[in-house]
């Protein structure tokens, strides 16, 4: 699996949003047949998940917790794909941020908030960076392409998850259930305005300005632009491409791992072994569709939130299995993959 | 060791280690082709629930793995239109594939949810089903007895024939498997539907043969494992046999930990097959560079 | 000699690419049992014709008579049904398969169910009788070039191929390698098969042609019989006499006495391609020093351990009088090391940047203001412009993305860019391939330019005509070894034609 074979496309970002509206409208139509031939009404369907999700005040917050992982993760893949590096790993580097942090937040827990919160970010975003980092370092060497070592270390990282919430770190007073103890007050990210929105969706917007601001502004954007546009140029000019191998593995880990903080210190409170519902993979799918473009990967990630937040509705209101939304964000996927190419 | 507890290990490895070996032996087929498919949890999901579906129906258990079979050749045929003809990212179209798989399955297999059947019986082997501890190896059904004779026909297909040659040819070099005369995208889309019968299998093996109910994501990373298992085979359908061995042995002996209560941390053993199939690659790395087919993953453009 | 009809008769073609004349109305024969040298500098048309004979490319104009038939050659596919197969210099093995499963994917008529023992037993037959031993059982990425090339060979005659032809062959072989392949050519030629083989290395046509074709500017400059060649007759057909045969006079003298820039010591280079073998080289400030060489004998890699891209096996680089052996990219550059390249839009320029970051990429250390936080793009704007400037060019439009500037334009952009540091050693590759007159002059105008200035340069270049009229001192390449040293004035075209193509010095 060489790097260069997942060539993320990159054009102009308003052509792009006219284009996938089109798109994503076929995928919406096909979507509606299989609600018909499920024997419910697709119409009433869509209604219902606009009117429970973008409509309704509650409903909106909902999709605003839902976008904030799936943005953190689309950047840990859009950052190192600026380099041709491919990141399947964001779900593993969320869980090993969320471990981080867990710890962080329990052998510290004495400190005050305004110290224990950054400490508990800062750790969440070392763990994911690590843990990406190792496949940055194997693939900076030429041993093992990130594309193998980031997907098989996804498993790992979750089974070290599992392993310390059913075992050294289970709270013995949550009788059966596999979870750490709840994290103190002063270890929780604040949310908003009585919502589950936290401070994580202002982290993930901040990452989107500087992501933003460092490519096209900076001495190292620059570079990281020179390397995506042509490596044996960049290569030939002395840029120090195995450093950024590393670097933007290890920021776009710690990314991912602040998806993790998120989870854990602002919406559970706790860890537990069922930290994502796929995540990283799906942050995969919306950098992909994105192109890596900033603006593409809020879109998307809104979009793909809205679809998992109406997946509940399917299920309430229309007895439908909740995953059946995953059709229709299949579907978006493959209108989107199978396009014809613009030259 | 005590008898039924190494009973129950065998056991246990059999049966966990079967659909991830029948899953394997696909991937191994697609990806000698070139071709990673990222969707094969979805894959296996499309054969689980026809399979469940179909013996609930038919209640034949024979045709619900003939149906498992076919759903997930023409499931793939997805990933062939997409990948090959498209010409789409491979990464992200198997991706795509596994969330369609399991939405599809969902939406099928509603009405199914808590239906009971009998599926797969399994079939003693007369004088061998009593040994102790190898009896278990002599109970089991048809699926598990044809898991190897399966490996063995995929090794000699992909080594053997010259379609395995021209598969081979493909994966590694498509354009000098095209200057011999052949046509990459048309094997590539054999493979893929052999694949697909393979994942159909695998699906139907576990919700006909070990579990025998229906339930959403009822694979539970089990088609990830299986494209883990090709990276640790190295990309050889035998070696793939030991991988799962190894994997379901795994997961056996981690059951028996729990149960009696043992130090062991299941999920640390589990991590096994993962940090082994990273540790084939590294020791790999710098050495023999061909473990990988070259051309996995790469988009074949014609010869212009 | 030739009392038999030709296996193949090429007649009048004529091919064309854009701007380019590549055949201009070839005849070309070939016969049973003969081996039929194709000769020529780079560019000459060798390649253009034996690839309109095997398919890959069609004639604009002419007619192929095969055997007593006009046939038509669309496609490899038709060629090798004709039996015509061809060996490429990139050869076509698939590393992961075995010796008889190559063999076997190019074989017409393969059955369903392999049976690798028949095929390997047909290998040794065929292998045996032809000196072309080899174990078919061995993975292909285990073996050596010259075992590589034999199984290419395999491949064609099992699948009964009657015309071989083989592109520089001799290229990746070591010596007694060479007479090895000799020895089975033939082997060939005594059964009857024809073999076209296309060189740079006069005494390889001595040695082993029958008839020899030499090509120059598309045409075919001459078709000798063996015994009616001599080395020099065939030098002169090769690159004719238009070129000035001594360096002129013009240059201020080198200052003799000044610290070298650049030397290398016993320098050994290991890897994929050609390695280096104890490179002894020096190079003073206001002298260039033009590499001689046919392409592939070691000229990239020269280029490349100098620029720090390729790390030494062996031996010393010193810049500057500091030891650089171990110097990054970066390092060797920020001394005042430029970069002229062959071909600037893969190996320098980023085409989706723009020509000011394309500038800036340059030295971004420089520019970088704030720690990097901010690039200090006036500055490299009047860099941009002061380069320019001293290089008497017009101004490039700094905002276009570089991809979008003409060919002319983006060598102008990378001369401006790697001179704007005022370096004091520049490696040029190849720096006038592929530009018109114009432009090529131009660059070696601004590379004397510099070099008055001061600058060391190393120059290589396959245009003997631009090293005898630019170098200082010429050292010739061959397989990786300085093969031989002297200046312009002191020798001749004829000379360094002979060292390039592999003859001994003073002959």
């Amino acid at each position: 699996m060489a790097s260069a074979h997942a060539r993320i496309p990159r054009h102009s970002s308003a052509r792009a949003m006219l284009r996938a509206t089109g798109l994503f409208g076929l995928a919406f139509v096909i979507f509606a047949a299989v609600l018909l031939a499920a024997g419910k009404d697709p119409i009433r369907a869509y209604r219902d998940i606009l009117s429970s999700t973008l409509v309704d005040r509650y409903g909106f917050s909902e999709v605003l917790v839902k976008m904030i992982p799936l943005m953190l993760t689309a950047l840990a893949v859009a950052i190192p794909s600026r380099i041709w590096l491919i990141n399947i790993g964001g779900e593993g580097q969320l869980y090993m941020g969320a471990l981080f942090a867990t710890w962080a937040a329990t052998y510290f827990a004495a400190l005050p908030a305004w110290e224990l919160l950054p400490l508990v970010a800062a750790l969440g975003f070392l763990g994911g960076g690590l843990w990406a980092a190792i496949s940055g370092v194997m693939r900076a060497y030429g041993w093992v392409s990130e594309t193998i070592s980031t997907l098989l270390l996804n498993y790992v990282a979750i089974l070290i998850v599992s392993f310390f919430v059913f075992g050294p770190w289970k709270d013995p007073e949550s009788a059966n259930y596999p979870q750490t103890a709840e994290f103190v007050a002063a270890a929780r990210l604040p949310t908003f305005f009585g919502t589950r929105v936290h401070l994580g969706l202002l982290i993930a917007l901040v990452a989107f300005i500087v992501y933003h601001v460092v490519l096209t502004r900076t001495r190292w954007g620059l570079e990281i632009r020179a390397m995506g546009g042509n490596m044996e140029a960049a290569r030939r000019s002395g840029i120090a491409i195995g450093r950024y191998v590393l670097v933007l593995m290890f920021i776009g880990g710690g990314l991912a791992g602040l998806a993790g903080v998120g989870e854990v210190s602002a919406i559970q409170g706790r860890l537990r072994p069922s930290l994502s519902p796929g995540y990283g993979y799906t942050g995969f799918l919306i950098s992909w569709i994105a192109g890596g473009n900033p603006y593409g990967i809020v879109a998307s990630a809104l979009l793909m939130a809205v679809i998992t937040a109406g997946g509940d509705v399917l299920q309430m209101a229309h007895r439908l299995p909740g995953s059946v939304v995953n059709i229709l964000m299949a579907l978006m996927l493959f209108v989107v993959l199978a396009r014809r190419r613009v030259p | 060791m005590s008898v039924p507890f190494v009973e129950s290990v065998l056991l246990g490895a059999i049966l966990s280690g079967m659909p991830v070996l029948y899953a394997a032996l696909g991937e191994v087929i697609v990806e000698r082709a070139g071709v990673v498919n990222l969707g094969l949890e979805g894959v296996m999901l499309m054969g689980a629930v026809t399979s469940f579906a179909s013996t609930v129906r038919t209640g034949s258990a024979a045709l619900g793995v003939l149906a498992g079979a076919t759903a997930g050749g023409l499931f793939n045929l997805i990933l062939a239109l997409l990948v090959v003809t498209r010409q789409a990212n491979q990464l992200a179209s198997g991706l795509a594939l596994m969330f369609f798989g399991a939405g599809v399955s969902a939406l099928l297999g509603a009405p199914y949810i808590g239906s009971r059947i009998a599926g797969l019986n399994p079939l003693q082997i007369p004088g061998l089903a009593h040994l102790p501890y190898l009896g278990p190896l002599f109970r089991s059904d048809i699926l598990a007895y044809l898991a190897i004779p399966a490996a063995a026909l995929v090794w000699w297909g992909l080594f053997r024939t010259r379609w395995g040659l021209s598969l081979r040819a493909v994966g590694e070099n498509p354009a000098a498997a095209y200057a011999a005369g052949y046509s990459p995208p048309a094997i590539q889309y054999q493979a893929l539907f052999l694949a697909g019968l393979f994942g159909g299998i695998a699906g139907a093996d576990l919700s006909i043969g070990i579990v025998k109910t229906w339930a959403e994501w009822m694979t539970a990373g089990r088609g990830f494992i299986a494209v883990a298992l090709v990276i640790f085979s190295r990309w050889h359908p035998l070696r793939i046999v030991w991988g799962a061995v190894l994997f379901g042995g795994a997961v056996a002996l981690q059951l028996q930990f729990q149960a009696r209560g043992a130090p062991v941390s299941p999920f640390l053993l589990d991590t096994l097959p993962y940090l082994l199939s990273l540790g084939v690659l590294l020791v790999w790395a710098g050495g023999r560079r061909h473990a990988a087919p070259a051309s996995l993953g790469r988009v074949f453009e014609g010869t212009k | 000699m030739h009392n038999v009809e030709p296996l193949v008769a090429l007649r009048g073609i004529t091919k064309s690419f854009p701007g380019i004349l590549a055949n201009d109305r070839v005849d070309f024969d070939v016969y049973p049992g003969e081996i039929h040298a194709l000769l020529g500098e780079n560019g000459a048309g060798k390649s253009t014709l034996v690839k309109v004979l095997y398919g890959i490319h069609q004639a604009d104009t002419g007619t192929i008579q095969f055997g007593d038939r006009a046939v038509q050659i669309r496609s490899p596919h038709d060629a090798r049904r004709l039996g015509i197969g061809m060996v490429f210099q990139q050869f076509t093995l698939i590393p992961a398969l075995s010796v008889v499963e190559n063999v076997a994917l190019f074989l017409p008529h393969l059955p369903a169910v392999l049976d690798h023992g028949v095929i390997a037993r047909r290998i040794e037959e065929v292998s045996g009788r032809y000196g072309l031993a080899v174990d078919p059982w061995a993975p292909a990425w285990r073996l050596s070039v010259g075992e590589q090339q034999k199984v290419e060979i395999l491949k064609l005659l099992l699948a009964r191929s009657r015309v071989l032809i083989l592109d520089e062959p001799t290229r990746v072989l070591v010596p007694h390698e060479i007479d090895g392949l000799f020895r089975v050519l033939a082997g060939l030629r005594e059964h009857g098969y024809a073999v076209v083989f296309i060189t740079h290395k006069l005494p390889e046509v001595l040695t082993c042609a029958d008839r020899i074709t030499v090509m120059r500017g598309g045409t075919v400059a001459g078709t000798l019989v063996r015994a009616e060649a001599t080395e020099r007759g065939l030098v002169g057909l090769m690159f004719g006499t238009a070129w000035p045969e001594e360096g002129s006079s013009r240059r201020e003298p080198i200052r003799e006495s000044a610290r070298p820039l650049l030397e290398l010591r016993e320098v050994d280079t290991s890897g994929d391609g050609v390695s280096l073998r104890q490179i002894t080289l020096t190079i003073a400030p206001g002298e260039i020093v033009g590499v001689a060489g046919v392409s592939g004998n070691g000229q990239r890699e020269l280029g490349d351990v100098i620029l720090g891209l390729t790390q030494t096996a062996g031996g010393k680089k010193i810049i500057h009088g500091q030891d650089a052996t171990r110097w990054s990219v970066d390092r060797i550059r920020r001394s005042g090391v430029a970069f002229v390249p062959e071909d600037p839009l893969r190996m320098l320029i980023v085409p989706p940047l723009s020509v000011l970051e394309n500038m800036a990429l340059a030295d971004t250390r420089k520019y970088a203001r704030h720690v990097g936080l901010t690039v200090d793009w006036i500055a490299v704007r009047r860099d941009l412009e002061q380069s320019t400037r001293r290089l008497a060019l017009e101004m490039l439009p700094p905002a276009v993305p570089a991809g979008t500037l003409s060919g002319g334009n983006v060598q102008r952009l990378s001369l401006v860019r790697e001179l704007s540091i005022d370096p004091r050693l520049i490696v040029a590759l190849y720096p006038t391939r592929g530009l018109d007159v114009r432009g090529a002059t131009a660059a070696r105008h601004l590379l004397l330019a510099m070099r008055n200035r001061g600058a060391g340069e190393l120059l290589i270049s396959e245009d003997l005509g631009e090293l005898f009229s630019m170098s200082d001192r010429l050292i010739v390449l061959y397989r990786g070894r300085i093969v031989g040293e002297a200046r312009p004035k002191d020798t001749t075209v004829y000379e360094i034609g002979r060292l390039m193509t592999g003859g001994v010095a003073g002959g």
